[in-house]
């Protein structure tokens, strides 16, 4: 089946982005397809590339990208959502005179069309949150 | 767009507009939503009919100081989102009736070219129909 992810709360705070993850890893190790796993209100902090959690405990944003580059997972991080929670890439960084960018690898920032296209595209849309 | 399916996308709104960002938030997916050509509804349900409350003042000079979308609403059927529906259960257990919420209207291109109302006032049996016949649902 060809499963859209929908990530709603950021990491650590809340369960969403761990059973997003477990859920999305479950999924591709089963022969599933993702579309996509779309990051929005505060599950874009997932993609930030400065967390630093204890090293005994799991580390939310490097999981997801060793998972994007093993099965070439799309993750989208809501630009909208980002730019307002100060999560910037290079580029976004540059163009509103920022002098950091945190976004980590795997991830890239795009609009929420990219969500809507993943509810056309997938045959579920799963929505982790609240 | 580049895409000739058709889906439901039902976004159901269940929190209060200013003590979380969910409710703007998920205003701003069905605005760019719109523009997909989508088979699109609302549906307001436990807090989240205090949306729809008319006369909200929350700007800067009212002393709250949070930008005011309630009125971005009203845009709606501009949008052709005109399939509003609200939780009668959850308006009365607010002390709410469907006077105390903005007139949301849309113009029947279809029809007449008449305006009318794009809100219903469902009750949960209505509601659940609702989601069950939904592609998609998308719940903040």
């Amino acid at each position: 089946m060809k499963f859209g992810i929908l990530v709603n709360e950021g990491p650590y705070q809340h369960q969403a982005s761990d059973s997003a993850y477990q859920f999305t890893k479950a999924a591709l190790e089963k022969g599933h397809e993702i579309f996509r796993v779309f990051f929005y209100h505060d599950g874009v902090y997932n993609a930030s590339r400065l967390l630093v959690p204890p090293q005994d405990d799991r580390h939310i944003a490097n999981r997801w990208s060793a998972l994007s580059k093993e099965y070439k997972l799309d993750l989208v991080v809501c630009i909208a959502a980002a730019q307002r929670r100060g999560m910037l890439d290079e580029n976004e960084a540059k163009r509103q005179g920022k002098d950091a960018h945190n976004i980590a690898e795997g991830f890239h920032i795009s609009g929420l069309g990219q969500l809507i296209e993943a509810g056309i595209q997938s045959e579920r849309l799963v929505v982790f949150g609240d | 767009m580049e895409d000739e399916v058709i889906k439901k996308f039902l976004y159901v709104n269940r929190k209060a507009p200013y003590g979380t960002i969910y409710a703007l938030e998920s205003l701003e997916v069905v605005l760019i939503g719109a523009a997909f050509d989508q088979d699109v509804s609302l549906a307001f349900i436990d807090d989240g009919v205090y949306q729809l409350k008319k006369d909200q003042k929350t700007s800067v000079d009212s002393g709250i100081g949070m930008k005011d979308f309630s009125k971005t609403y009203l845009a709606l059927g501009d949008y052709d989102v005109n399939k509003i529906y609200v939780d009668k259960a959850s308006l009365d257990e607010r002390g709410l009736t469907a006077d105390d919420l903005m007139e949301l209207v849309y113009e029947d291109e279809d029809d007449d070219y008449k305006e009318k109302s794009s809100i219903s006032i469902v009750n949960q049996d209505e509601l659940a129909l609702l989601m069950e016949q939904q592609d998609v649902v998308l719940s903040f």
